[in-house]
């Protein structure tokens, strides 16, 4: 095994709890796993407050309610009080949809801290284009909702090649609405990201142009609106520190049950991702295979291994590395002394080619019929 | 920014704080975030709770830990608080 035991362990801060896979929206960038129709039990009331009081004995405090869409468990309100009782700090990540006046009260009421809506784009006709569903006007009225609760607004807006030249009209938006947090996330090429990768990913010259607008913006807007901007990193030559490092701080729980180190890390092979539904969170953070295989130093191969700024980025992302090079014990290639950063100008040349082609692919997006059809061609 | 000395300060509700048996530590928590606080930044966030000003806030802590002289020190965070939107003050 990756994994020594004389690494010290950390416990885990922030916990992800996707509720379900099911969603009412179809976002070609969606993080979940490719194959995620082929999940479809999903674990019980009973299983998730148990889940939840075991990783908040451990030292969990942030907790995101996330999915799929959090708003289609029933039993939504329920474990928002439990993790309220317990003392955490929660958070639902919606796509606003389904997301009612009256609902909003009863969540308040049993504790939820705040609330990030996603909107897809500033206009009706690409949001509702992105989403695969009519639900600009709902995603716009559920953000005033949230703020007339006296909820913390979060507004995350997802930034790609179809939606990055709205960045102007994208941050108006973001004022008018009265955001007191928006995240602007440029897209991670997981999952669906992956897939549509071609059709998603800008130019460097449209990502500059962005990044300029929005940190212009951001001074302007200090003190009022916090924003923060999630980097792309197919541009930078050196990696994210992605989660933190492995199985330091994050814990992500699956619909089904599964923990995960990072929520890709289920396309990862051969980790055997363990079940709270056999395990505790105890076992699972600091005996399984899967939450030791990455931590420390140990697991690297060159150039990694002897670099001096291993400590500063954990050799950046496993997913990336695996979806990229093939092999998950790799250098993440977007780091320029990996010997595979060809492979990130080929990914950024392909998207170009395709911005020229006459015959452009359309965007698949993410639901369950095309979910079956690439999980049997994988 | 600065402290207006003539205002109540109060903590944001847009914020919590609290603390954490885990860490040992007070904490602030907030959309995404988490800020560790020391002993003292605890007791100072601990006092702005909407009836107090400025003078009271560095008068209380004065007494409760038996010194003088720490006006400045105090100042110097609540406008670190006040700049991350911690506190308030209307
Ligand atoms: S990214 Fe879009 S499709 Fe995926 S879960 Fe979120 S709202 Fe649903
Ligand atoms: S070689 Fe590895 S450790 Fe060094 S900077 Fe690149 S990714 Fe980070």
């Amino acid at each position: 095994m990756a994994g020594s035991n004389n690494i010290k362990i950390t416990p885990p801060r922030w916990l992800l709890a996707e509720l379900t896979y099911a969603c009412p929206l179809q976002c070609p960038y969606c993080s979940n796993p490719i194959d995620y129709a082929n999940y479809q039990s999903e674990l019980d009331t009973e299983d998730w407050k148990r889940v939840l009081t075991q990783a908040r004995k451990m030292g969990a405090v942030q907790l995101g309610f996330s999915g799929g869409e959090p708003l289609t468990r029933k039993d939504l309100v329920e474990l928002v009080k439990h993790a309220r009782d317990l003392g955490y700090y929660s958070n639902l990540i919606t796509s606003g949809y389904g997301l009612t006046e009256e609902k909003i009260i009863q969540l308040k009421e049993a504790g939820l801290d705040h609330i990030q809506v996603s909107i897809q784009a500033s206009t009706q006709e690409l949001n509702d284009h992105i989403a695969g569903t009519t639900s600009f006007q709902t995603k716009k009225e559920v953000a005033h909702l949230v703020k007339k609760h006296g909820y913390p607004m979060v507004l995350c807006v997802v930034i790609h090649r179809e939606n990055i030249h709205q960045m102007p009209e994208i941050l108006a938006m973001a004022e008018e609405l009265g955001a007191d947090y928006l995240e602007l996330a440029n897209t991670q090429y997981y999952g669906w990201a992956h897939v549509n990768r071609d059709l998603l990913l800008p130019t460097k010259e449209q990502f500059e142009h962005a990044e300029a607008t929005a940190q212009a913006f951001k001074e302007k807007v200090a003190g009022k609106m916090k924003i923060y901007y999630v980097v792309p990193d197919l541009y930078e030559d050196r990696p994210k520190a992605c989660m933190n490092g492995w199985g330091t701080t994050f814990l992500t729980i699956a619909p089904d049950g599964v923990a995960l180190p990072c929520h890709s890390a289920r396309d990862l092979p051969g980790l055997d991702c363990p079940n709270v539904k056999d395990y505790s969170i105890e076992q699972i953070w600091n005996d399984s295979k899967a939450f030791n295989f990455f931590r420390g130093f140990e697991w690297m191969q060159e150039p990694c291994k002897s670099c001096d700024e291993k400590e500063k980025d954990f050799g950046g992302c496993r997913c990336q590395a695996y979806l990229l090079t093939g092999d998950m014990t790799n250098t993440d290639p977007v780091c320029s002394k990996s010997p595979k950063h060809g492979v990130i100008q080929e990914a950024i040349d392909s998207a170009k080619a395709s911005t020229e082609s006459t015959n452009e692919k359309p965007l698949i997006f993410r639901n369950s019929k095309n979910s079956k059809i690439l999980s049997k061609t994988e | 920014m600065t402290i207006n000395p003539d205002q109540l300060i109060k903590f944001s509700p847009m914020h919590r704080l609290q603390w954490e048996d885990a860490q040992q530590k007070d904490v602030i928590l907030y959309p995404e975030g988490m800020v560790e606080l020391n002993q003292s930044s605890a007791e100072i966030l601990k006092l702005c709770d909407g009836t107090r000003k400025l003078a009271q806030i560095v008068s209380d802590l004065e007494e409760k830990f038996s010194t003088s002289g720490l006006t400045n020190d105090i100042i110097a965070f609540l406008e670190v608080a006040l700049k991350n939107g911690w506190i308030q003050q209307h």
